[in-house]
């Protein structure tokens, strides 16, 4: 197939609103665009005004997916320009409560959104009749995930109880012991879900890929460490502005990525096993066996066996977390707001999500900056689409274009996060 | 409606919270999934099949002429057309950018003055006739099952009309405006949470929108007796739902 236009006007079983057109001329990509049609809500602009203590609030109103994640950074920041010292408990809750999105949002991933491709369904809701035990472990895990999040936050979408210092509420330590249980049962559906993955065929690719996550010597870094690459660099994830670097592409409603020498970059579940692989739990290291890929790898197909790596993760660390809290303890953290800025980075589900603010001597927000991981990621997802495209030009323009949706959706993109910090789209 | 009724799922400007609820409803969702469906559902699904709809419900606001129009197309191919969550219902949080001056916004943004198109946040109902609302940021999972089962019974669901005090009082809680002085927007919100915030002393920040016949007046007075400057209080009233017209009496000095 010399020439070829690949389609795809909405594309489906991700999150937001994206569309993808490619032009093949002469065996060769003569056009390609990612185009993020979500309408922005300029979340980065009407933050400025605020007061500090609604960051935590309004921001994870960015994604209804990843909020815990907008929290957490959102805090980080602020307690950053504040100089707030959070004590081991609330550093502890706050991981637990972090891995308890991970959960739920790598069972979506996995069995929602990703799996129907490799099993030939149109969603999970169709593969219940034929795959009815993988269907129930799914709701399962993504429950269990979706009630240790309530169980520390309120409520799974949108959580209440994150606040400076620590939380407004604290889980008792017996409901804590109740969920430890689901958590073991899970274990084992967990490391299944690793075998599922080693079961499906994934095309080959592989490139010169620039991987970035955050890395910490002592655990599986999520919302903390220092921002590291597979290229060298190695920084205090606050001055992630002066490294990474974003800029407006025409077609797209999303900010395009890259390091300071311009090359584009991956991160998320791939980026972070392939860099903290050795801190992976005993348990996430088998699981990651099961698939039967070999870490570290540049293949971005390769995302679902790091996501079911991190999900057995997830839940082994959960189990290590909740013993070590015991009984929490209220504890009483005061602070004093002061001019200054803050910036902190974590690691969101999809990759690293950064933050930054400055406030005036009221708290009042003066400046904010805001970029989340699918940003980070539209510009890799492109230049991969790049290579991966003309090494199939020999199959069926239906089934190239099934692949290509596939490419896309390893990356479990969110748009609806990614298009909020666009500045003002210019007319025409 | 005869056979399984058919069900659309829609997004304008919104975080794809209020749809991720239907998948977060696993413990009833093959069930639910039994008795309708999910026909156009793109977050969740391919292969989406084409209207007409019996139900649709629509996530988030509309922010541009383009999304007006795909609206006023979803209103023609639903029977009935349900707004979901503090977007769709009041204009949702991004709505805060509709008091912005826009030449500040730019001047913000870009070195070199633009001319930009102006950004508003608006509710579905500005646009079109909706059937039903189901508020809050996100929706509450058992609003959205009673409205399911009562829209497949043909019966009018229960939409709560009174205030989030009255959920608090009946769980209990100490009331965090007369004994910690704390600036609780609860008197004026609608129920349908179980009062969440208030149960986990977080005062409430209204994400339900405004109760039936509130009075927003006297709570602003209220909190300007709490000590809270009236850039303060503007800033309670508009957030979720800044465009309501009794909320807008919450803002003026």
């Amino acid at each position: 197939m010399e020439n070829a236009r690949i389609k795809v006007d909405y594309l489906s079983r991700l999150e937001g609103e994206a569309a993808l057109d490619v032009t093949v001329r002469d065996g060769k990509i003569a056009d390609l665009q990612l185009n993020v049609f979500e309408p922005p809500r300029f979340f980065q602009s009407f933050l400025v005004g605020r007061k500090y203590f609604e960051l935590p609030e309004i921001t994870a109103r960015i994604c209804g997916i990843c909020p815990v994640s907008y929290q957490m950074t959102a805090l980080a920041a602020i307690e950053r320009a504040f100089d707030v010292r959070i004590s081991e408990q609330t550093r502890k809750l706050r991981k637990l409560y972090a891995l308890s999105q991970y959960i739920q949002s790598h069972a979506l991933h996995i069995y929602m959104l990703a799996a129907p491709d490799f099993l030939g369904f149109e969603s999970a809701i169709s593969m219940a009749s034929a795959y009815p035990e993988e269907v129930k472990r799914a709701l399962r895990l993504k429950r269990l995930g979706n009630d240790l999040t309530a169980l520390i936050g309120g409520r799974e979408v949108h959580p209440v109880t994150p606040q400076i210092g620590g939380f407004s509420d604290l889980p008792s330590g017996a409901a804590l012991q109740a969920i430890a249980i689901r958590l073991e049962a899970a274990l084992p559906e967990a490391m299944e879900t690793a075998r599922l993955i080693g079961q499906l065929s994934v095309p080959d690719l592989e490139w010169d890929l620039t991987c970035v996550a955050l890395s910490d010597p002592q655990e599986y870094a999520i919302n903390g460490g220092r921002l590291v690459s597979s290229k060298g660099l190695d920084i205090d994830p606050a001055d992630y502005r002066a490294y990474l670097q974003e800029r407006h592409i025409g077609h797209s409603n999303a900010l395009h990525s890259s390091t300071k020498n311009g090359s584009s970059f991956l991160v998320g579940p791939l980026a972070r096993v392939n860099l903290n692989f050795a801190r992976l739990s005993p348990r996430a290291k088998e699981a990651a066996e099961l698939t039967g890929v070999t870490f570290p790898s540049n293949n971005p197909f390769h995302s679902a066996a790091a996501r079911a790596a991190e999900l057995v993760h997830s839940v082994e660390e959960s189990l290590q977390l909740i013993e070590e809290l015991g009984e929490p303890k209220r504890e009483n953290g005061g602070y004093i707001v002061r001019a200054g800025c803050g910036a902190a980075v974590t690691e969101a589900p999809r990759g690293i999500l950064s933050h930054s603010y400055c406030f005036n001597e009221q708290g009042v927000v003066l400046e904010a900056d805001i970029v989340a991981p699918t940003s980070r990621n539209v510009n890799n997802i492109e230049e991969g689409l790049r290579l991966f495209i003309p090494q199939h030009l020999n199959l069926p323009e239906e089934e190239l274009t099934l692949k290509c949706e596939m490419f896309i959706r390893n990356y479990d993109p969110c748009f609806s996060c990614s298009v909020h910090f666009l500045k003002l789209r210019m007319n025409g | 409606m005869s056979g399984k009724p058919k069900v659309a799922i829609y997004k304008f400007a919104s975080c794809s919270g209020c749809q991720l609820e239907f998948l977060n409803l696993e413990p009833v969702l093959l069930e639910l999934l039994g008795l309708v469906d999910l026909a156009y559902f793109v977050m969740a699904r391919s292969g989406n099949q084409p209207g007409p709809y019996d139900i649709g419900f629509v996530e988030g606001s509309i922010v541009n002429a383009d999304d007006v129009g795909r609206l006023k197309e979803a209103r023609q191919d639903c029977n009935l057309l349900v707004a979901i969550g503090a977007c769709a219902v009041h204009g949702g949080l991004q709505s805060i950018s509709n008091w912005l001056p826009m030449r500040e916004v730019e001047a913000r943004v870009y070195p070199e003055p633009v001319h930009t198109q102006p950004v508003k946040s608006f509710p579905v109902s500005e646009y079109v006739k909706i059937d039903a609302a189901l508020s809050g940021c996100p929706i509450n999972k058992n609003e959205l099952v009673e409205f399911v089962k009562s829209a497949m019974l043909g019966v009018t669901p229960r939409i709560r009309p009174h205030s989030v005090c009255v959920e608090c009082k009946l769980a209990e809680n100490v009331c965090l405006v007369v004994s910690e002085g704390k600036a609780c927007l609860g008197p004026v919100i609608r129920a349908g949470c179980g009062a969440l915030c208030p149960g986990r002393s977080t005062p409430c920040t209204g994400c339900h929108g405004p109760a039936g016949e509130c009075n927003v007046e006297s709570l602003k007075n209220m909190f300007l007796g709490l000590g809270l400057h009236q850039a303060d209080v503007t800033r309670h009233f508009r957030k979720y739902a800044g465009l309501d017209a009794e909320f807008q009496k919450g803002v003026v000095a």
